[in-house]
């Protein structure tokens, strides 16, 4: 079967100190005193690997282990710094869900607007338009302002318009927790048919409850390096098990 | 080498055509954000060149004496085309920086954020040509047939303002002292065009210089064809097709440059 992502021997470099200068008395200062360009960071370090069509798989890790910073390359926000990354096919990026509402505009007028941000055009939209508010159980809402919602309310519109239209690849990060507990069921149902189609999905967590529901394989970053790729148990497992020695 | 630069370009093309539909929803926002709880919405966009008009007509009769024959067109016209201008360099400035949390979430083409706002600073422009039309009919003035092209100067200045907006965006990510900065220089710009004196009363070397200011040409292009019935001669048309293309251009190589790194700085 083909490879949807390949992700070969990918770096991602940050400028600590480029990052924080901001004025240019700063900037002379820091100059002087040698301390430019020199916080050199690494998220990720000569990471590689490649997911099949029709695969659903997790990145685990802490905090701070690079595993955003992984699907936003991915995801084609952000360009390694050494490395290529190659997904073939549709990206539906669930990263923060409804990113890209405007908090002026109505619901009605948000679902168009985020779905042609995730590059579908009106007509589109329109026939998935009754299904979208069925689902995020806003029906009564549909003319209100989205900036008169609650969060939970926006989490679940953000939801529906992503997961409506079909991609051929869902990449999540950490959106589970939104809703109550009737909704959050309701969401991984949805994942799971999806899955259950042609739908490849990755998933970022460092919950391994949910991993392991969802997903059948698992990838652990530790400090932007793999530590470990697999079934999702075993990897969950040795991910737990390390965590409780405290190594991680 | 050849091909796969083919490819490319057939590539960026197809990805155009897939986000089309996003820069008609971001026009259709703007516009509608823009009037939104306001009571008199649209119509600000007929009602405020043509008070800014009357206001400026009163005070600049007073200042100049100068014999601009139906000064209250001639100055609405200047101001038409310069609000647009404007409004469409310093929303689009901000375009980039203030869609960062889209930007950083979402793989989107970020030139279309810039466009998209001139695309929304330009229909609103057209709204407001209501106003000129008006002030034709009530001021009487004649309606050449040369009047039909009046859109030919609106399409350079949009050229013009796309790789302008293009260009400010994409330096305001690192800069964003330009912000600042540039309202100053869009004064002096205004200040710099004849918008509400003739060019004649300036002294014979600011004259030459005005060659190089292309908003005057687009102005005067707009004038000639709207009030005076005249189609200027070639120099006109060169330093409007010349100074669009280039701006452009200009626009469209340094946001392609600098907007790889855009993430690391928003």
């Amino acid at each position: 079967m083909a490879n949807i992502i390949t992700v070969d021997h990918v770096s991602m470099r940050f400028n600590l100190a480029q990052e924080k200068t901001e004025t240019l008395k700063e900037y002379a200062v820091k100059l002087l005193r040698g301390q430019l360009m020199f916080n050199e960071f690494y998220a990720l370090k000569d990471v590689s690997f490649q997911v099949e069509r029709g695969e659903s798989v997790a990145l685990i890790g802490r905090n701070g282990s690079g595993k955003s910073t992984m699907l936003k390359v991915i995801a084609g926000v952000m360009y390694p710094s050494k490395g290529s990354v190659r997904v073939n096919g549709d990206i539906a990026p669930m990263i923060e869900l409804g990113a890209g509402f405007d908090m002026e505009l109505t619901a009605r007028e948000n679902i168009f607007l985020n779905g042609a941000v995730l590059g579908h055009d009106r007509a589109y939209m329109q026939e998935h338009f009754d299904s979208i508010i069925d689902f995020a159980e806003l029906k009564d809402f549909v003319d209100v302002p989205v900036k008169n919602y609650s969060s939970g309310m926006l989490a679940r519109l953000g939801f529906a318009v992503a997961t409506e239209v079909k991609a051929d690849l869902l990449v999540v990060d950490e959106v589970l927790g939104v809703g109550d507990f009737m909704f959050q069921q309701k969401c991984q149902k949805r994942l799971a048919d999806m899955l259950a189609g042609d739908t490849t999905l990755l998933f970022v967590s460092h919950n391994s409850q949910q991993v392991r529901e969802l997903c059948s394989r698992a990838i652990w970053l530790h400090h932007g390096v793999v530590r470990g790729d697999g079934p999702s148990a075993e990897v969950c497992a040795a991910y737990e098990s390390a965590m409780q020695r405290g190594e991680v | 080498m050849q091909d796969s630069q083919q490819s490319a370009r057939r590539q960026s093309i197809a990805r155009f055509r897939k986000y089309e539909p996003l820069i008609r929803e971001l026009v259709t926002r703007d516009l509608k954000v823009k009037y939104r709880r306001s009571f008199l919405g649209y119509v600000w966009s007929i009602l405020n060149p043509l008070l800014m008009m009357a206001l400026q007509t009163v005070i600049f009769s007073y200042m100049f004496s100068s014999n601009i024959p139906n000064y209250p067109l001639y100055l609405i016209c200047g101001n038409t085309l310069f609000t647009f201008f404007n409004e469409s360099a310093n929303m689009g400035m901000a375009s980039v920086l203030g869609n960062s949390s889209l930007i950083k979430k979402v793989y989107i083409p970020k030139y279309i954020f810039p466009l998209s706002r001139v695309t929304s600073s330009f229909v609103t422009m057209v709204f407001s040509l209501a106003a000129v039309l008006l002030v034709m009919l009530f001021t009487r003035a004649t309606l050449y047939p040369t009047l039909l092209l009046f859109w030919v100067p609106l399409i350079f200045e949009f050229l013009f303002c796309s790789g302008m907006a293009l260009l400010l965006s994409a330096l305001a990510v690192y800069f964003r002292d330009i912000q600042y900065l540039f309202g100053i220089l869009t004064m002096a710009w205004m200040y710099a065009t004849p918008i509400f004196y003739p060019i004649e009363q300036l002294p014979p070397f600011a004259q030459n210089l005005m060659k190089f200011n292309p908003m005057y040409h687009y102005i005067n292009l707009f004038r000639n064809l709207v009030i005076y019935g005249n189609i200027p001669g070639p120099n006109t048309w060169i330093a409007c097709i010349v100074s669009s293309v280039v701006m452009l251009g200009l626009g469209l190589w340094v946001f392609r440059k600098l907007q790889r790194n855009f993430i690391l700085y928003i």
